[in-house]
C-alpha cells in the first residue's frame, strides 16, 4: 500500500487580477522507502501541490482533492490533527535556508520545540537528541553550535540544520522543495549525498521537488513531470531518462548540455513560454511549443496509464513513442508522426 | 568575543550623545537670548538703577559668549540657576515640583499606549482584512487624526460635566484626576502603536520562518507567541523613543487643559514671560530625558536582536 | 522597449512580446489604478476636494462676514431662521463663515509649511545621498542630533522669540519638520545611485546634472509625493497646537486651532462653537492620512500592509 496517495488535487488562487489554477487534477503516490521527484519549470505548480497537501497554502489559496497518508485524508483533517502529523510523520524542508530559520531563536530552541511538541521527552533528552541529529548531518562541534543563532551558520549549514530538524521525529516522509537551488554546486552535491544516505538508513520516503535533472538522476526512484499545473508524464527513473514519452519531457532532457556531444553544437531549448495560468484554454497546454503537435491536440489530451504505473498526457501512444526520443537522441527530430484516431 | 556586539554598540552610542547634548543647549541658549525684550521688561517698569543692578546680578551685562560658558559650567554641576519670574525659586526647585507630576501622567500614558496599542495591533493582524481589522484600524486612524486638544474638551464635556463621573481637572495626586489626562495623552500613541504593530506582525506572519514553524506542526498560538511576537515588536520598541518625545510634547497641551501643574505648563509660562533660566532648564532637562530614553531604547533593541547582540567580527 | 530588432515574420512569439511592450503600463499608471481601487483613499480624496471648494468659495457665498458681530444673536445655537447655520459665538460672529475662513488659514499653513519642509528636506537629503561618503555621514549625523531634540519646544521658542507673524509660522514649522523628508530622500537617493541604470548612464558618459535630472528626480517623485501627503496633516496639527496655546496666527485671522481654543472656553454653554471647527479639523486630518496611506500602498505594493 502506498504511504501517500494523492488523487484529484486541484489548487486555485484568488488574486486581484483573477483566478489562477495552479494545480489541475494531480494524481500521484509514494510508497514506503521510495523517492519521487516532481520536476517542471517554475510556475508548473510543483510547490503549490505539496503546500496544499501540507496545509500551508496562502490565505487566498484553496485546494480540493484527496491526499491519503497512511490511510487518513490530510485534506480533511482539522488543524490540530494536521499539526500532529506535520513535523513528525511528514517533514518538509524549503528552498531558502537563509530565511527559513527564525533569526531570533537559537538552533537549540528551534529544534527542541519540534521534539517537545510531538514527543514526551525531557528537555535535556530532547537536547541530546538534537545534538545527535546535528552530528548526523555532519555539523562540526554540534554541542556548541546548537546554542548559536542562525546568522552564525553558512547557507549550506543552515540547510543541513533544516534537514536535521526535519528528521528529529523520524518521519516516514520527507518533502524537500528545491532544497539545493539556492546553494553552491559543491554544497549541492554534499546535501544531495547526505539526503541519500539518511534515507537509506531509515527507509524514509522522499518527495523531491526540483528542476535540476542531475539531482533527480542521482537520488530518485520515480519521476513525475508537471507542466502548467498538470501531470504530463510519470515513470521510473530509467523510463523517464531513457524512454521519455511526452514531448515536453523529451525537450527537457534534450535541453541538458551533454559532455559527449561536440562542443560547438547549438544549445537546445524548448521554444516559447509557459502559458498564462489565468488564461488556460482547453486542449493540450503544451501544444504551442510542441514539435510534434497535431490537429487533434486542440482537444484535451487523455492521460494514458500503463499497467506499471507509467503515465503520459498526450495523444501520441505510449508504446509507439519509443524510437529516436531517448535522452541521447537528437531531441526534437521526430522519426514518426502518428495521427491518433 | 560574543558580547562584543552589544558593548561596542552601547559605547559608540554613548559617545554620540555628547555632541547632541551640546547642540541642544547651545541652540536653546542663543535662541532665547535673541528674543526682543529681556526678562525684566515685563509688567512693571523698573527704575534704571534697579534694572542695572539686576542685570549685574544675573550676569546679563556680560558678553554673550561669556554668559554661555558660564551657563555650561553651571549645567555640568546640574545647577540651572534661579528662576527670573518666580523670584524665590530656583529652576531646580521648579523642575523638582513639576516633573514628578508630568512623569506620572507621561509614564502611565506610555504604559497604556504600549500594552493597549500592541494588543490592538496583534488582534487586527491576526484577523487581517476582516471587519474587526477594518474597524480597529479605522478607529486607530481616528486616534491619530483627532488632536488632543479636541479630544480633551469633548471628554471633559461628556464624562465630567454631563455624566459627572470624574472631575474636570486640577491635580491632587488622586487616581480620579489622573484618568482623563492619561487617556487623552495616550490616545494618539495607542493609535500609532496599534498601526505599527499590525503592519509589523502582518509582515512577520508572511515570512519564511513562520512557514517553517507551521510546517513543524506547531499549534498556531505557539507560532505567534514564540516565533512572531518578538520580531514583530522590535519596530515598536524602536518607536518608543520618538513616542516619548511626542508624549512630552503633548503634555504641554494636556496640562493646560486639565489645569495640571506639571513641567509643561511651567515651560509655556516661562516662554511667555521670557524667564530665560526656566525655559532653558526645562528644554535641557527634557532634552536629556529624550536623549537618554533614545539611548536606552537603542540598547534594548540591540539586545533583543541577536544579529547585533552576538556580532560576528565584521 | 526596443522595437528596432529584426523580428522574423514567422515568429509569433517574438511578435507577441513586442506587442506587449508597446501596450505596457507605465509604473505611474499602475500606481494610479491601484490607488483608485482603494476606497478609503478615493472617498477621502472626494471629501478633500469638496472641503477645498467650501473654504475657498463658501465665505464668498455667505451673507455674513467673518468679523461681523451680530449683536441680536450672540451665542445662539445653529438654526435656519437666524441664518446662522452653525450658530454664533459669544460676540455674535457666524461660526460657519469663521470655520471656513479658518480653514483657509489652516490649509494654507499646511500647504506652505509643507512646501518649506519639502524644499529643505529634498535638497538636503538629495545632496547627502548623492555625494555619499563623508558628506553624507556628517549631514545625517546632524539630522540625528536635531531629531533628538524636543521639537515642539523649539517651535514654541521660535514663536516666542520672533513674534506671531504668519510667514514666520510657515518657516518655523517647515524648518522643524523637514527631517523625515530628508531621511527618506537620502535613503532613496543612495539606493538609486547604486542602481544599474544609473551606472549604465555614467558608463555612457552622462554628466552628473543630467543624471540627477533624468534618473534620480523622477524616481524620487513617488516617495516624495507620499510624504508630502502625510506631512500636510502633521503640519496642520502643529499649527493648531500653536494656535491653541495662543502662539499661532493673530486676530483677526483665525485658524481651526484658534477656533477650537475659543470654542473650548465656551463649550459648556455653546458647544457648537467647539464642535464645528473641531469636526472640520478632524475630518481634514483623517482624510489626508487615508490619502497618504493609499498613495504609499499604491506606489509600493511591497509595503502594503
Amino acid at each position: 500500500m502506498a504511504l501517500l496517495e494523492v488523487t484529484g488535487l486541484q489548487v486555485k488562487f484568488d488574486t486581484p487580477e483573477g483566478e489562477v489554477q495552479a494545480v489541475n487534477d494531480l494524481d500521484f503516490s509514494v510508497k514506503r522507502g521510495e523517492s519521487l521527484a516532481i520536476v517542471g519549470e517554475s510556475g508548473a505548480g510543483k510547490s503549490q501541490a505539496v503546500m496544499a497537501i501540507m496545509g500551508l497554502l496562502a490565505e487566498n489559496g484553496s485546494a480540493t482533492g484527496k491526499a491519503e497518508f497512511k490511510g487518513q485524508d490530510l485534506m480533511q483533517m482539522s488543524r490540530k490533527e494536521l499539526n500532529n502529523i506535520r513535523g513528525c510523520e511528514i517533514a518538509m524542508i524549503f528552498q531558502d535556508p537563509m530565511t527559513s530559520l527564525n533569526p531570533f531563536l537559537t538552533i537549540e530552541k528551534q529544534m527542541v520545540e519540534v521534539i517537545t511538541n510531538h514527543q514526551n521527552l525531557r528537555r535535556d533528552e530532547a537536547r541530546a537528541h538534537a545534538v545527535e541529529m546535528l552530528r548526523a548531518v555532519r555539523i562540526p562541534a554540534p554541542e556548541e553550535r546548537v546554542k548559536q543563532y542562525p546568522h552564525e551558520f553558512s547557507g549550506g549549514m543552515r540547510q543541513r540544520v533544516m534537514i536535521a530538524m526535519g528528521l528529529l521525529c523520524e518521519p516516514g516522509l520527507l518533502i524537500a522543495d528545491e532544497p539545493t537551488t539556492a546553494l553552491d554546486v559543491t554544497v549541492q552535491a554534499q546535501i544531495t549525498q547526505l539526503v541519500g544516505e539518511l534515507r537509506e538508513k531509515s527507509n524514509m520516503s522522499l518527495i523531491l521537488i526540483t528542476h535540476d535533472l542531475a539531482v533527480v538522476a542521482e537520488v530518485c526512484d520515480r519521476v513525475l513531470v508537471m507542466y502548467a499545473g498538470q501531470v504530463v508524464e510519470t515513470g521510473s527513473r530509467e523510463d523517464i531518462f531513457y524512454r521519455p514519452q511526452h514531448p515536453y519531457t523529451q525537450g527537457l532532457l534534450a535541453s541538458v548540455p551533454r559532455m559527449d556531444r561536440p562542443v560547438d553544437d547549438d544549445l537546445h531549448s524548448i521554444p516559447g513560454n509557459p502559458p498564462n495560468l489565468m488564461e488556460l484554454d482547453s486542449g493540450c497546454h503544451f501544444r504551442e511549443r510542441c514539435s510534434k503537435v497535431m490537429d487533434v491536440c486542440s482537444e484535451d489530451p487523455p492521460l494514458q496509464v500503463a499497467r506499471d504505473g507509467r503515465m503520459s498526457r498526450c495523444f501520441i501512444d505510449m508504446a509507439n513513442g519509443a524510437e529516436g526520443t531517448a535522452a541521447g537522441g537528437a531531441g526534437t527530430e521526430d522519426a514518426a508522426t502518428e495521427t491518433a484516431e | 568575543m560574543r558580547q562584543e556586539g552589544i558593548l561596542q554598540h552601547s559605547a559608540s552610542r554613548l559617545l554620540g550623545l555628547i555632541p547632541t547634548l551640546l547642540v541642544l543647549i547651545t541652540i536653546a541658549f542663543f535662541l532665547i537670548r535673541l528674543a526682543p525684550g529681556g526678562p525684566f521688561d515685563g509688567e512693571k517698569i523698573l527704575p534704571p538703577e534697579i534694572k542695572a543692578n539686576l542685570d549685574v546680578k544675573y550676569h546679563l551685562d556680560e558678553p554673550l559668549i561669556k554668559q554661555y560658558f558660564r551657563y555650561l559650567g553651571q549645567i555640568i554641576t546640574l545647577d540651572f540657576g534661579p528662576s527670573f519670574q518666580y523670584k524665590d525659586w530656583t529652576v531646580n526647585e521648579l523642575i523638582a515640583r513639576g516633573f514628578p507630576v508630568s512623569l506620572t501622567i507621561g509614564g502611565l500614558a506610555m504604559l497604556l499606549a504600549f500594552f493597549l496599542g500592541t494588543l490592538i495591533g496583534i488582534i487586527a493582524a491576526m484577523r487581517q482584512n476582516t471587519a474587526a481589522d477594518y474597524s480597529l484600524m479605522g478607529v486607530a486612524m481616528l486616534g491619530i487624526s483627532i488632536p488632543n486638544f479636541v479630544v480633551a474638551p469633548l471628554l471633559i464635556l461628556l464624562v465630567a460635566v454631563y455624566a459627572g463621573w470624574l472631575p474636570a481637572g486640577g491635580w491632587d495626586w488622586s487616581v480620579q484626576r489622573m484618568v482623563l489626562p492619561v487617556i487623552t495623552l495616550a490616545l494618539p500613541a495607542i493609535a500609532y502603536i496599534a498601526r505599527l504593530t499590525r503592519g509589523s506582525m502582518i509582515e512577520i506572519l508572511h515570512s519564511n520562518y513562520i512557514r517553517t514553524a507551521r510546517a513543524k506542526g506547531l499549534p498556531e498560538h505557539l507560532v505567534i507567541r514564540r516565533h512572531a511576537l518578538k520580531p514583530a515588536l522590535l519596530p515598536v520598541i524602536s518607536f518608543m523613543g520618538p513616542a516619548t518625545a511626542a508624549l512630552i510634547t503633548g503634555s504641554v497641551v494636556i496640562e493646560r487643559i486639565y489645569s495640571i501643574p506639571g513641567l509643561g505648563s511651567y515651560f509655556v509660562q516661562g516662554a511667555l514671560n521670557r524667564d530665560y533660566t526656566l525655559v532653558m532648564g526645562v528644554v535641557v532637562f527634557y532634552g536629556v530625558i529624550i536623549i537618554l530614553l533614545n539611548f536606552i531604547v537603542d540598547i534594548l533593541y540591540a539586545w533583543m536582536n541577536p544579529r547585533i547582540r552576538y556580532n560576528e567580527a565584521q | 522597449m526596443n522595437t528596432s530588432v529584426d523580428i522574423p515574420a514567422e515568429d509569433p512569439f517574438a511578435a507577441a512580446m513586442v506587442e506587449d511592450d508597446i501596450h505596457g503600463r507605465s509604473l505611474w499608471e499602475d500606481a494610479w489604478h491601484r490607488l483608485l481601487k482603494n476606497r478609503a483613499a478615493v472617498i477621502s480624496g472626494i471629501i478633500m476636494v469638496t472641503m477645498l471648494l467650501l473654504v475657498l468659495v463658501g465665505p464668498l457665498l455667505s451673507p455674513w462676514e467673518g468679523d461681523f458681530t451680530d449683536w441680536d444673536n450672540t451665542s445662539s445655537p445653529p438654526s435656519l431662521e437666524t441664518g446662522h447655520w452653525f450658530g454664533t459665538d459669544s460676540v455674535g460672529r457666524d461660526i460657519l463663515v469663521r470655520t471656513l475662513e479658518g480653514g483657509r488659514i489652516s490649509l494654507l499653513v499646511g500647504l506652505v509649511a509643507t512646501l518649506v519642509s519639502l524644499a529643505i528636506g529634498v535638497s538636503y537629503g538629495a545632496v547627502a545621498g548623492y555625494y555619499g561618503g563623508f558628506t553624507d555621514r556628517i549631514m545625517m549625523r546632524m539630522v540625528d542630533i536635531i531629531y533628538a531634540l524636543p521639537f515642539m519646544f523649539f517651535v514654541i521658542l521660535l514663536m516666542v522669540v520672533f513674534g506671531r507673524h504668519i510667514v514666520l509660522i510657515f518657516v518655523a514649522i517647515g524648518a522643524v519638520n523637514w527631517l523625515d523628508m530628508a531621511r527618506i530622500v537620502r535613503g532613496q537617493t543612495l539606493g538609486l545611485k547604486n542602481t544599474e541604470f544609473v551606472e549604465a548612464a555614467r558608463a555612457c558618459g552622462v554628466d552628473h546634472n543630467a543624471i540627477i535630472r533624468r534618473h534620480i528626480i523622477p524616481n524620487l517623485l513617488g516617495v516624495v509625493m507620499v510624504y508630502v501627503t502625510l506631512t500636510i496633516p502633521q503640519v496642520i496639527l502643529v499649527e493648531s497646537f500653536l494656535s491653541f496655546l495662543g502662539l499661532g496666527v493673530q486676530e483677526p485671522m483665525s485658524s481651526w486651532g484658534a477656533l477650537v481654543n475659543d470654542g473650548a472656553q465656551d463649550m459648556e454653554s455653546a458647544p457648537w462653537t467647539l464642535i464645528f471647527p473641531a469636526a472640520f479639523l478632524t475630518v481634514t486630518l483623517y482624510c489626508f492620512n487615508y490619502i497618504g496611506d493609499g498613495m504609499r500602498d499604491a506606489l509600493d505594493p511591497k509595503d502594503r500592509l
